[in-house]
């Protein structure tokens, strides 16, 4: 079972984002790291120096790097910028929207959570088109993902297995509007929130995160299911969305319950302690709604 | 080139029943759209749509009447269910529709290989708003339409269209996604069931209501996603139009979206000089009276327009109607976002 770091999802200051990935490089047991801006374009020149960097420790480490590609290309730079990294044979990628497809196929790519898959016909028409890789959509339950499986058993498939969901994009930014800001004169506020900004109903329940464009939930994605049950699924990576906990304990853990040395309950605890950003969450796994707690006995 | 002749748009519009689909065309549809009473369609809502059955007759009526009937196909095979989008491609494709409206790569790629002589339109559940992607659907699948992303502006839209071969159409009436569709988990987030997984977006059966100290809070699989005086009206309650608490200020506001519905009747002759092919209505939820009222007075708008004449007399006629009694012309004027 493969270790994968998805891509950063939250503007984090560039030291912050040089000091995760030099940790990621050089402390976890990780095989595969994807870089880039997914979210929001405009955020996207502030990092590319930093990632750049990044890239290079990390494959000098041994990890594998994945470019993903924004989610919502729009304004002609963002698509110039989007077809160019699919386009590139160089590198490999991770295709955030159809147009990342299209620049790309038929060359390999990965396909990105958000890409629509929820079934194996829709799955091998990608894998026509030259996906070899899934991440699957993170509303699928697990029960989908063996039928995606069972039916392309050459397409390697990756499970949401922590970090706050993402749940939702808009060319408007929510962030922006919410500080009476214009998002083309954003003063780029969500980096004041770097695991998103809390949202609450007007019962001061926790719900939602919002990070600029995107929607994540309040709740952070757990897998709870045994090691062998997602081996079973034909899920043979799963993905860490980073988070300001510590990515190495994280990973660690992580790398300990792939391996069955760890079941799932006690990988819960030990996220549980390294300060998640919400409660655990795992309903989507079991097709419940995804707010639903981890099953778990023994939660405090 | 597209010629710089008085603009001409096709009025596509909402049919959530076979009354409603009659009462559609009655009042000036050129196109109506429909889908099967299944999770198959995102308006998979009790006592909507389609038996396969009522869809031929409904066809065959319209037809008679020189109108066209676009079936939605528009949500997402379930992986343990793909033979029910199949078969309810097959039976589109049997009933003589004019074109299948779809956003899954599942039907699409069913569609265009056994279907070949029905026409494709990409549903706006696809989120296509780039030259790239749509070129994509149209040399994959052979799409001819894309219904365009209710997130881009009418001067993008002019831009897109010089960059595309595909027909165009644009919403211009009614609920207003904030969210880039098909791109939209909120919904099962709570509940369990969303527009993609199920075709329903705050599933009526998740949704209740309580009052409480004069004030009524709605709430969704327990989840409170409003909060209003009791009495004052409200629209639909989908998560996405409800108040939350957060920001700076921590104040409870609308976190997306003002209450607030399309109406972009104003930019009809723009989005015909952007070069949209087709107007869209939004709404088979909400029944035959308000389609006849919504159509008849596009029709009116848009017979203005061709006539060379101006559509500002028809502007007005809806405000009544709107969620929350409210209108904006969305995304269409860049100052949205």
């Amino acid at each position: 079972m493969e270790l994968a770091i998805g891509p950063l999802l939250f503007n984090w200051d560039s030291s912050r984002v040089e000091t995760f990935y030099a940790r990621v490089a050089d402390e976890t047991p990780v095989d595969t790291v994807y870089l880039g801006e997914v979210v929001c374009g405009k955020r996207q020149p502030l990092l590319q120096n930093a990632l750049a960097r990044a890239a290079g420790r990390l494959e000098d480490a041994g990890k594998t790097v994945i470019w993903s590609t924004l989610a919502l290309p729009a304004t002609p730079r963002e698509r110039r910028l989007a077809t160019d990294l699919a386009a590139d044979p160089d590198h490999l990628i991770e295709a955030g929207d159809m147009s990342a497809v299209w620049s790309r196929a038929p060359a390999p790519f990965v396909a990105g959570p958000l890409l629509n898959v929820y079934s194996a016909p829709a799955a091998a028409e990608l894998m026509r088109l030259g996906c070899v890789r899934l991440c699957t959509n993170v509303e699928l339950p697990l029960s989908s993902i063996a039928e995606i499986a069972r039916a392309c058993p050459e397409l390697t498939l990756e499970l949401f297995a922590f970090g706050r969901l993402p749940l939702a994009l808009s060319s408007r930014c929510i962030q922006a509007r919410m500080e009476g800001l214009h998002r083309d004169a954003c003063r780029y506020v969500c980096d004041r929130h770097p695991d998103g900004m809390d949202v609450a109903t007007v019962e001061d329940q926790a719900f939602l995160a919002i990070n600029g464009l995107q929607t994540l939930s309040h709740g952070c994605q757990l897998v709870d299911r045994p090691i062998e049950a997602l081996k079973a699924a034909g899920i043979s990576a799963l993905r860490l969305s980073p988070q300001t906990l510590d990515i190495v304990a994280l990973a660690v853990d992580f790398r300990a319950y792939a391996d069955g040395h760890i079941p799932a309950d006690e990988l819960a605890a030990r996220v549980r302690a390294l300060g998640p950003p919400g409660p655990l969450v795992s309903g989507y796994l079991h097709g419940a709604a995804g707010a639903r707690p981890i099953d778990d006995r023994w939660a405090p | 080139m597209k010629a710089a002749t008085a603009p001409t748009l096709e009025l596509v519009c909402p049919a959530g029943s076979p009354a409603m689909l009659k009462a559609a065309v009655e009042a000036g549809a050129d196109s109506v759209y429909c889908g099967f009473r299944d999770e198959t369609n995102a308006r998979n809502f009790p006592g909507l749509n389609f038996s396969p059955e009522e869809l031929r007759a409904a066809t065959d009526w319209a037809h008679e009447r020189g109108a066209r009937v676009l079936l939605a196909l528009n949500t997402f095979a379930r992986a343990d269910a793909t033979d029910l989008w199949r078969a309810s491609a097959d039976a589109a494709a049997m009933a003589g529709v004019d074109a299948v409206i779809a956003a899954d790569l599942a039907v699409l790629s069913h569609m265009h290989s056994h279907h070949p002589d029905t026409r494709l339109h990409l549903s706006v559940q696809a989120a296509a708003g780039t030259p790239e992607a749509i070129a994509f659907y149209a040399r994959e699948y052979g799409v001819k339409r894309v219904v365009l992303p209710r997130v881009l502006s009418v001067e993008e839209i002019k831009a897109l269209s010089r960059d595309i071969t595909v027909e165009t159409e644009a919403f211009v009436y009614g609920g207003l996604c904030v969210m880039a569709e098909g791109r939209c988990a909120l919904s099962s987030y709570a509940s369990g069931r969303s527009p993609n997984l199920s075709g329903v977006c705050s599933p009526p059966e998740a949704v209740s209501f309580s009052e409480a100290d004069g004030e009524r809070t709605t709430r969704l699989s327990g989840f409170a996603i409003d909060r209003l005086p009791a009495g004052e009206a409200g629209g639909y309650p989908t998560l996405c139009k409800g108040r939350f608490r957060g920001g700076k200020s921590n104040e409870v506001d609308y976190l997306f979206e003002d209450p607030v519905s399309l109406n972009a009747m104003s930019l009809l002759a723009g989005l015909a000089g952007a070069g949209v092919t087709a107007v869209k209505i939004e709404g088979r939820q909400r029944g035959r009276t308000y389609v006849a009222r919504v159509t008849a007075a596009f029709r009116a708008a848009i017979d203005a327009l061709r006539r060379g004449e101006s559509a500002a007399p028809y502007e007005s006629l809806l405000s009544d109607l709107a969620e929350g009694a409210r209108e904006t012309t969305g995304a269409y004027r860049k100052r949205w976002r």
